[in-house]
């Protein structure tokens, strides 16, 4: 069965909780471990995070979507803003890369999402925004019924 | 479901104790709070306590290499303890165990760092 969500909200950090409980909520359905749980809430934690600081730059009067598709046990997440976009997708990646050293970024953001997702795909042009788009299958059969 | 920090000072070491959930929203209030406390006490090392930390990500890592750095400063050391796993395969992965000692539990930490508590 395909299933599908999306919720679109303020560019303020208070959404970051919101957003992530929100999607870990949706992703109930397929019965995730508790890891799985974890990691896509780090995940949705980490773009969220990023659309605000990075995207819209801290500025409160933007949105941020979140889509979400489950089908089976594959997990599909988009993550999009329409702010100020990534220069330099490569570079963004790299681990510790962080275009803003002086709020105490850490730059483990795109990192922890590649390790946490099976594929990640950036898309991201100057002054239209960036879709970072997800997908992770979700381990089969954990309770074992015989 | 937030954070909530306590603070405590022991001889010259800072203990923090964390409880809830450390993201970007909560890491500026902390960030904050946390240099206030080692601004106003004259510590050396820092023990940070995140036992009741039930998720974090990569702007908990940021405000702790920060504090890192000025531990760092102080001659001082920073030392973790009471890590979940979740928070153990974060640290793993940004390769924070390099530079920050774990400890299994607080008075051990504390001990390490020559406070009989």
């Amino acid at each position: 069965m395909k299933n599908e969500m999306s919720v679109e909200f303020s560019s303020v950090s208070e959404n970051e909780s919101f957003a992530r409980v929100t999607v870990a909520a949706f992703v109930t359905q397929l019965d995730p471990t508790m890891d799985e749980l974890t990691e896509i809430k780090t995940v949705v934690s980490e773009a969220v995070t990023n659309a605000i600081i990075h995207g819209y730059n801290n500025e409160p009067n933007h949105r941020v979507t979140i889509k979400c598709t489950i089908q089976d046990e594959d997990f599909e997440l988009t993550i999009k803003d329409t702010g100020i976009g990534i220069g330099n997708v490569e570079e963004a990646r790299q681990p510790l890369y962080t275009s803003k050293p002086e709020l105490e970024r850490s730059g483990m953001g795109f990192t922890i999402i590649e390790n946490f997702m099976d594929s990640v795909n950036v898309i991201s042009s100057p002054n239209a925004g960036t879709t970072v788009h997800m997908t992770k299958q979700l381990t089969k059969n954990k309770t074992v019924c015989k | 479901m937030g954070l909530s920090a306590l603070f405590d000072v022991k001889e010259d070491v800072l203990i923090v104790r964390l409880s809830g959930e450390l993201d970007h929203h909560e890491s500026e209030a902390l960030r904050n709070e946390w240099k206030e406390k080692m601004y106003r006490n004259p510590v050396k090392n820092v023990v940070l306590n995140l036992e009741a930390v039930s998720f974090m990500d990569s702007s908990g890592l940021g405000v702790i290499l920060g504090r890192y750095k000025e531990v760092l400063q102080l001659g001082g050391e920073l030392v973790v303890c009471s890590v979940s796993p979740p928070v153990n395969r974060l640290f793993e992965m940004s390769g924070l165990f390099k530079i920050v000692r774990l400890e299994e539990n607080e008075h051990y930490a504390l001990v390490t760092l020559g406070v009989a508590s």
